[in-house]
């Protein structure tokens, strides 16, 4: 076990683990927008920013990649941590002014309008979705495009992924809502990616319930399951 | 090139080549640097080749291609040894007659000679043209004397000794100490203690650890690197051996950009050559260690060349910084300990080797030790590649070695540091150029970017410039680097406009806090650098620029008016031919008049006139 300290409370945490985990799970609240705990941790949007004292010296980081070291201190909440944040805040709801969650933390920091040019964009590009599809699910559909200004999130052609299974995962992680899934009783939509897989009806129900695809791939990478058992729906097995 | 078996056989190979060499035998030197290149060097070198040939002087002369002499502006370089005669400019219709009259006659060629800018004095001795005089060139210099792709002339000027010595009478931690005590700090932009880091990599626990040369370098205008990689690839791999068997690794890799082809050619054929005679692979000189270097040619983006993008890059993953919590001396390239040095660090390591700690002391500042190659250029006489001690002036650099500011221009600024480094203002030209003096004026070091400014430069526009590089090199993972740069950019973009508002400047700098405090690498870290430097020094230009919608340098398009001063007007009409927006309108024998709403202000007129009557307010 490692001790150290948040806001003056003594902490415990794990080696391998980071900052955020132990003070999320400790009850601190540090806002974060591209961290997840069943991901590994990236550093992209910078909100997560505390302030980490280690042998005298002080300094100003983000604590999602901030590795848990005994003996350190951790402050959630000081002058440069809200100087920082807000910026931060600011600079994403300029990017994204319509964006819930954005415009939920700008009123909690009490961020005004933006003073730069607004712009009207729905992806902050924290990368859980690129993330998720390829540390999670394992097909690796979806990557960041270009650099700086230029930079955007999608499949490596731009649209319609080859391996995309359609699961959903990164629909349901996106912090913005901004990939959209589409169903219908024979199709299933990535709209985001422009992906669209045939859905298999249960033999037993006759619903459909999830693309082909999927199902072959969710069958290639289990063992020890009969063939079968991907013919029915969750209800039905 | 024979199998070199162990330290014995390496002295006495070099005993044959300088036995085989008559030092006082003429050769002819031919810079076949980048520069060079350019200029066409090829065709000089054939052409003294061809009457060589033809006058059947082959035997009694020697021609050497080397790599950049660094005057690059003034190639093809020619220099005629042993007495050092600098020729500049040379072309092929040139080569006979320095044969003729140089190398049989020993007379001088006077049109060929460098010409003093000031005092019209005509510099025979490469040595005394005061573009090198004010140099020291202990790192760059040996450039001129050795063919890169010639592994013999490298061994000729002592090479090797150094990895020979500390294979054979130094244990690594002895090494170590040699470095540290060296004060050697890196030479690719942080200035962190070379020693120090090899100490904690060789420390760090790990089934192996690798070091890496960072040949990635990306800063526009910079070339010293590739010229070092060009111009001496042995100088840079020696002192890789040398930190390898000091930090205890087998696999070292040389990172370099793809654009620089004739530095992937030289190193690569350097060490085929130290492979063929057995100075890279298995018990090297017959001391049991063992290594090897691999080349990879990176992408291209500028972000690659920050050491942890660089080792993400080499894994074969994109290019993307990660957060150092954990140093790459403890867990970098495959999650090993890995020791990243720049090109111009290592091609120190020889040296302080051979020379030894006290000689090393001696040249630099309290806290930077050794010498330094810049890139100068811009607004300067002579400019090119120099090696200078630390400690040096600014005005040594740009008044000594570079012969001022051209024409009628004054000294305004020098930029230094690269893209985000900062511009210091001519009230600190006499400040010691070092790691931490240019730090604390507001710039840095960096690779090594020197770019003078004159009174025609416009400091806002100057910012605008760099910031519109780092937006877009930007790799694009953080909020604060990606949208925080764009935004910085934006603003002052609106400023050079004349849309810039009151508070403008107090954004600026709340929003430079958050770029260089909050972002993930020192890409982003030190972003904001030519917008602090610009405000800190040059405020009064952003304020002309927000309150009076004025360019004070003239540069700002939507700023300034042309005008034609009756005066000075003699009617020629050369302005009102070349105007391409046909603004200019006038009679002959009348004074011309500028229509302000067509002109585009692009400066063809003022080019033109030779009776200095345009003016720009
Ligand atoms: C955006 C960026 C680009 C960089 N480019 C280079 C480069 O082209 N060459 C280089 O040697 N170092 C470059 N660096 C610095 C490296 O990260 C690293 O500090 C250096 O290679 C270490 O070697 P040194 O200690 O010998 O200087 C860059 C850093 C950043 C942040
Ligand atoms: S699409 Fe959503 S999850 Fe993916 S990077 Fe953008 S905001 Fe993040
Ligand atoms: S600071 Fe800039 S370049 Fe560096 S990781 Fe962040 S976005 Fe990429
Ligand atoms: S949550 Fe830490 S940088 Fe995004």
């Amino acid at each position: 076990m490692i001790t150290f300290t948040i806001d003056g409370f003594e902490v415990e945490g794990e080696k391998g683990q980071n900052v955020l985990q132990v003070a999320l799970d400790n009850g601190f609240d540090i806002p974060h927008l591209c961290y997840h705990e069943a991901l590994k941790p990236y550093g992209a949007c910078r909100l997560c920013q505390v302030e980490v004292t280690k042998g005298g010296r002080t300094r100003l980081t983000t604590s999602c990649n901030y590795p848990v070291l005994e003996g350190i201190s951790v402050q959630t909440n000081t002058e440069k941590t809200t100087r920082a944040r807000k910026m931060v805040i600011e600079l994403l709801l300029a990017r994204c002014p319509g964006v819930p969650i954005i415009k939920d933390l700008a009123k909690e920091y009490s961020v005004g309008e933006p003073r730069f040019k607004v712009d009207n964009d729905d992806c902050i590009l924290c990368g859980l979705c690129e993330r998720v599809c390829r540390e999670v699910v394992g097909v690796d559909a979806i990557t960041f495009l270009g650099r700086g200004s230029d930079r955007k999130v999608g499949p490596p052609l731009e649209i319609n992924p080859k391996t995309c299974i359609a699961c959903g995962a990164c629909v349901y992680i996106c912090p913005t809502n901004c990939i959209k899934l589409e169903e219908t009783e024979s199709e299933r939509t990535i709209v985001r990616w422009e992906r669209t897989l045939p859905m298999k009806k249960c033999k037993a129900c006759g619903r459909s319930f999830a693309p082909w695809f999927q199902l072959e791939y969710f069958g290639k990478i289990t063992d020890g399951i009969p063939a079968d058992f991907w013919d029915k729906c969750v209800d039905c097995r | 090139m024979k199998r070199i078996n162990n330290p014995q056989e390496l002295e006495k190979v070099r005993e044959e080549i300088l036995g085989s060499r008559d030092p006082d035998k003429p050769c002819i030197t031919i810079c076949s640097g980048t520069g060079c290149h350019a200029f066409g060097c090829e065709k000089v070198t054939e052409s003294f080749r061809a009457e060589l040939r033809k006058q059947a002087l082959e035997e009694r002369i020697y021609i050497r291609t080397t790599g950049c002499h660094g005057f690059c502006e003034k190639g093809p370089l020619v220099v005629i040894n042993p007495q050092k005669i600098f020729y500049q400019r040379v072309t092929p219709e040139d080569t006979g007659e320095i044969i003729a009259e140089t190398l049989l006659k020993n007379n001088i060629i006077e049109r060929l000679l460098y010409t003093h800018p000031q005092t019209g004095e005509k510099i025979v001795k490469e040595e005394n043209v005061p573009f090198y005089k004010g140099q020291m060139r202990i790192i760059f210099g040996n450039n001129g004397k050795i063919d890169p792709t010639k592994i013999e002339d490298y061994i000729a000027i002592g090479g090797y000794k150094a990895l020979s010595k500390v294979l054979r009478e130094l244990s690594p931690p002895e090494i170590i100490d040699i470095i540290k005590n060296s004060g050697l700090r890196g030479r690719g932009g942080g200035g962190f203690p070379a020693g120090v880091k090899w100490e904690s990599c060789r420390n760090a626990p790990g089934d192996k650890h690798y070091v890496i040369c960072n040949a990635d370098e990306g800063d526009p205008g910079a070339y010293m690197d590739r010229s070092l990689l060009e111009g001496n690839p042995h100088s840079v791999l020696e002192g890789m051996m040398i930190g390898a068997y000091a930090i205890g690794s087998d696999e070292g890799y040389i990172y370099v950009r793809n654009e620089y082809p004739l530095a992937v050619r030289n190193v690569g054929i350097a060490i085929d050559q130290l492979r063929e005679c057995g100075l890279l692979g298995e018990n090297i000189l017959d001391t049991g260690f063992n290594f090897d270097i691999k080349v990879n040619r990176g992408g291209g983006a500028f972000v690659c060349g920050e050491s942890t993008a660089l080792m993400a890059s080499l894994e074969g993953q994109a290019g993307e910084p990660r957060a150092k919590h954990i140093h790459t001396v403890e867990s970098g390239l495959w999650e090993e300990p890995t020791n990243l040095n720049n090109v111009e660090t290592w091609a120190n390591v020889p040296l302080i080797i051979n020379e030894g700690v006290d000689w090393y002391t001696d040249i630099g500042t309290e806290n930077s030790k050794g010498t330094k190659i810049f890139s100068l250029v811009g607004k300067v006489n002579n400019t090119g590649l120099v090696e200078v001690p630390m400690g040096i002036t600014i005005r040594e650099i740009v008044y000594d070695i570079g012969g001022g500011i051209p024409g009628d221009g004054k000294f305004k600024a020098i930029q230094t540091g690269g893209p985000s480094g900062g511009c210091i203002p001519e009230s600190l030209i006499d400040i010691q150029v070092d790691f931490d003096k240019l730090t604390e004026v507001g710039s840095m070091m960096g690779s090594g970017g020197m770019i003078v400014m004159d009174d025609k430069t416009c400091m806002v526009d100057t910012a605008k410039y760099f910031l519109n590089f780092l937006k877009d090199e930007s790799c694009g993972k953080c909020t604060t680097c990606r949208d925080g740069t764009r935004r910085m950019y934006e603003l002052v973009d609106a400023i050079t406009r004349g849309e810039g508002k009151e508070g403008d400047i107090e954004l600026l700098e709340e929003l430079s806090w958050v770029v260089s405090e909050a972002s993930l690498c020192a890409l982003g870290q030190t972003a904001p650098n030519p917008v602090l430097s610009t405000i800190r020094y040059f405020t009064d230009e952003y304020e002309a620029h927000i309150k009076d919608k004025r360019c004070p340098a003239g540069v700002c398009k939507d700023l300034i008016t042309y005008s034609i001063d009756e005066e000075k007007c003699t009617a020629c009409g050369k302005c009102k031919k070349v105007c391409p927006s046909d603004a200019i309108t006038g009679e002959k024998k009348v004074p011309h008049i500028i229509d302000t709403e067509k002109c585009i202000r692009c400066g063809a007129c003022i080019t033109e006139c030779k009776f200095d009557a345009i003016e720009v307010a």
